[in-house]
Order: structure tokens, then sequence, then C-alpha cells
């Protein structure tokens, strides 16, 4: 497993690279919106790992509280941190691409506040987590992931209601793509799942380690209380 | 009756008894909702046609916030003289007790709203063009979206520090959809222009989900110490 680490760090920086190559090279320029729909590349891709690692810490958090294991709360914190880092990349991309493309910063279409929304649960996530004091802190943040996850259809249903401005997907719909630009699309989605996989695997491990860091230091003082002074 | 009933009846009677003895809650929650609606009318200079169009959104931020003071308060009782910690290693089932708070704080909240409508509409000069008396069944289910969650991340917040100010930053984002549903219900209500209808079925929707949630996790919560 410890093998697989350095393997996936490799194919991601040859993907990531070969994916900007694509993006800022290969890919022709979009007709009427010009280079800055070049953004799209890594808008959505990265709104796509970030709701992967939602996901993922759903999964986590269920995991916890059914078999109480420590693993899988490392990497429900992890997949909540890097998750959190993706959705603001998103809603930092997404705002430099509407000003020249709608001729406004923000709207409050369905997509955009429901990013918007899943940030903000998965913020105060990691403030719970943050501020907690107690030593189930684990509990008490699987259960508020839970809470997260059921919110998230009402929270669609809600904004559905309202006028849809952003564009509708266009892979799988009926308008029609250059090839070079789904191929484009289609390396950087690999290559940012790759990513988001990696780093969240590198802030797991960080958690394991600094977990089993803590619960020696607290071993050794009980065991050596003098020379714990 | 039940075990779990009693207890229920049990609990909420103490908290009501404690309540009308000292008026805490009641009496913070009214002032800072009469604040809330005196400092909105500054900032916003409402003429009626534009108030109309606003007071769903204000009616109920004002009421979000004034609950928050309430909900704060939930368990903080119990702390005293280690109730909670006797709760739980009694047998007693948890959800009684969640259910005992939550309709409480229900009793509170509703009993505020209450007491506020009447400023509201004199000071914004309110008339519901649209039916009035779905407007009742909008302030019942948006109150029980509001408390149930409430009572629910009050017993989460109060372990961490700074509990108090841990309270809002748990339940806000959360209570998005449920906000947002009361809001546009009231506000189409009010101004006669949209049904209610799709905003009263989503409400019913989030009341169901979170009541459910929230009585089959309650018992890690409050063993979780």
């Amino acid at each position: 497993m410890k093998r697989a680490f350095p393997i996936l760090a490799i194919l991601t920086a040859v993907l990531l690279s070969y994916g900007l190559y694509q993006a800022l090279v290969v890919a022709p320029t979009e007709r009427t919106m010009g280079d800055v729909q070049r953004i799209f590349y890594y808008h959505v891709p990265s709104a796509w790992t970030a709701g992967v690692l939602f996901f993922v810490n759903f999964l986590a958090s269920i995991t916890y509280l059914i078999w109480r294991n420590n693993k899988a709360d490392a990497l429900a914190v992890a997949s909540a941190e890097v998750g959190v880092v993706f959705c603001t990349v998103v809603l930092v991309t997404g705002p430099i691409w509407a000003k020249p493309v709608w001729g406004i910063w923000w709207t409050w279409d369905l997509r955009l506040t429901l990013t918007l929304v899943l940030w903000l649960i998965y913020v105060s996530y990691l403030l719970l987590r943050r501020f907690s004091t107690s030593g189930q802190t684990p509990v008490i943040a699987a259960v508020l992931a839970i809470f997260g996850t059921l919110d998230i259809p009402l929270v669609y249903f809600s904004i559905w209601f309202f006028r849809t401005q952003h564009p509708q997907p266009v892979i799988g719909g009926g308008g029609s793509i250059d090839p070079r630009m789904l191929h484009a699309f289609l390396v950087n989605l690999i290559a940012f799942t790759c990513f988001g996989a990696l780093v969240c695997w590198s802030r797991y491990r960080l958690e394991v380690v600094r977990r089993d860091v803590e619960e020696t230091q607290a071993l050794e003082s009980l065991l050596e209380p003098r020379s714990a002074r | 009756m039940s075990i779990g009933a009693t207890l229920t009846r049990a609990t909420l009677g103490k908290d009501l008894r404690l309540e009308w003895r000292s008026k805490d809650a009641i009496n913070s929650m009214l002032f800072f909702a009469l604040l809330v609606v005196v400092i909105f009318s500054f900032s916003f200079d409402p003429t009626a046609e534009e108030s109309r169009r606003i007071a769903g959104g204000l009616v109920w931020v004002a009421f979000l916030f004034a609950a928050v003071v309430a909900l704060n308060q939930t368990w903080a009782r119990e702390l005293r003289n280690q109730v909670l910690d006797a709760y739980r290693v009694s047998p007693a089932p948890a959800n009684s007790l969640f259910l005992a708070k939550t309709i409480g704080n229900f009793i509170f909240v509703a009993v505020l709203e209450m007491l506020m409508t009447p400023v509201f509409i004199v000071f914004y000069n309110l008339r519901a063009i649209g039916p009035a008396y779905q407007l009742v069944v909008v302030a019942l289910l948006g109150t029980w979206a509001l408390v149930v969650n409430g009572t629910f991340f009050a017993a989460i917040s109060f372990r961490t520090r700074s509990r108090e100010i841990m309270l809002p930053l748990l339940l806000f984002p959360i209570s998005i959809p449920s906000l947002l549903a009361m809001v546009q219900a009231t506000s189409s209500i009010l101004t006669g222009e949209f049904s209610a209808k799709f905003w009263i079925v989503l409400l019913a929707a989030y009341d169901v989900v979170f009541t459910m949630a929230s009585l089959f996790l309650f018992e890690l919560v409050l063993n979780a110490e």
C-alpha cells in the first residue's frame, strides 16, 4: 500500500502537466467566450473532486459510527479539509469566469448557491472539530457530517425553485463540443481526481502519524512522570 | 402510558415550570427580537409596499436570532448538579429527553412568535393579501424546523469551547433550506403573488427528515462525553 503512494504521486504529476498542456495549447479557443473559457478545464474537475471528497467524508463518518474505526475518522478529517480547499477553488474560479461572460461576479443560481451552502456546511464541520473539547469529537463530527449530507437534497430542491443561470452540462447534453476540448477536459478531470486523492491521502497519513505521536507522548508522560517534568 | 412518554411529560413539565418562574428565556428572546425589529426598520426605512416584500425575511431572521438565545440555554440548565450525567446512567430512553427539550423550545419560540407578530404588524403595516391561514401552517412547520435542529445542535455545541458562539455556526448552514422555505412562503402569502404550496411541502419534508435523523442519532450525542 505504501508503494502505491509514490506511484500515484508520479501519475498525478504527469497527468496534471499533460492536462495543462492540453488545456492551454491543444484545446481550441472557444468562439464566443474566448480564452477565459479555458478556466472550465479546472473549474469543473475541482467541483467534481470536491463532490467526491465530501462523499468520502460521508462514507467515512458512517463507517466510524458503526465500527468506531479511528482510521475512518482520520479519513473523514482529511477528506473534509481537502474537499473544502477544492470547493474554495470552485468558488474562486467561478466568478473569474462569470465576470467577463455573464457580466456579473455572482448570481444566486442553483449550482452556485448549492456549492456555497456545501462550503458553509463543511466549514462549520471543520470548526466543530477545531473547537470541540470532548474526547468524543469523532462521534459528534460524524453526526454533523450525516446531517450535512441529509441537507444537500433539501438545499437542492429549495434553490431549484429559482431560475437557473448556470450553463447546462455540455457533455451528454444536446450541445456539440470540439473533441480536442473534450479530451483536454477529460484529462484534467482524471488528473484532478488523482490530485485530490493524493492530497487527501497525504493529509490522512499526516493525521494518523499525528495521532500516533500524541498517543506515544501521553503514554511516555504516564510511564515516566519525572522526566516529563 | 409508556415510560418514555411519562419521562417526556415530566421533563417538559419541569422545564415549563422553571421557565414560568424565572421567565429567563422568554424575556431575553422578546427583547432581542424587538431590538432586531427596530434596528431593521432603521436600516431599511420600509414603505408599506416595500415592507410587504421583505417582511417574510425580516420576521424569520428575527425569530431565528431570538430562538438561538433560548436554544443556548436548553442544556446549560442540566449541567448544574450533574443532572445530565445522572440521566446518562439511568435506563431512561434518550429520545424522551430530546423530545421534551424540543417540545419545550417549540413552546417558548411559539409564544415569542405570538407576542411578536402584533409588533411586526404595527411597525410594518402588514396585511396578508394571499390566504392568511397558510401563515399558521408555515409558522408551525417553520418553528419546528428551527427548534428540532436547534435543540440537537445545542447538545453538540455545548461540548465545545465557546459554546454560545458555536450553536449558530452549526445551525445556520444546515437551516438554509428551511429558512429559505419559511421566508419564501411567508412572502408569497403576504404579497399574494405566488402559491406557497411548494415551500410548505418542502418545510414538511425538512421537518420529517431532520426529526427522524435527530431521534436516530441523539443517543450517540448524549453519550459522547
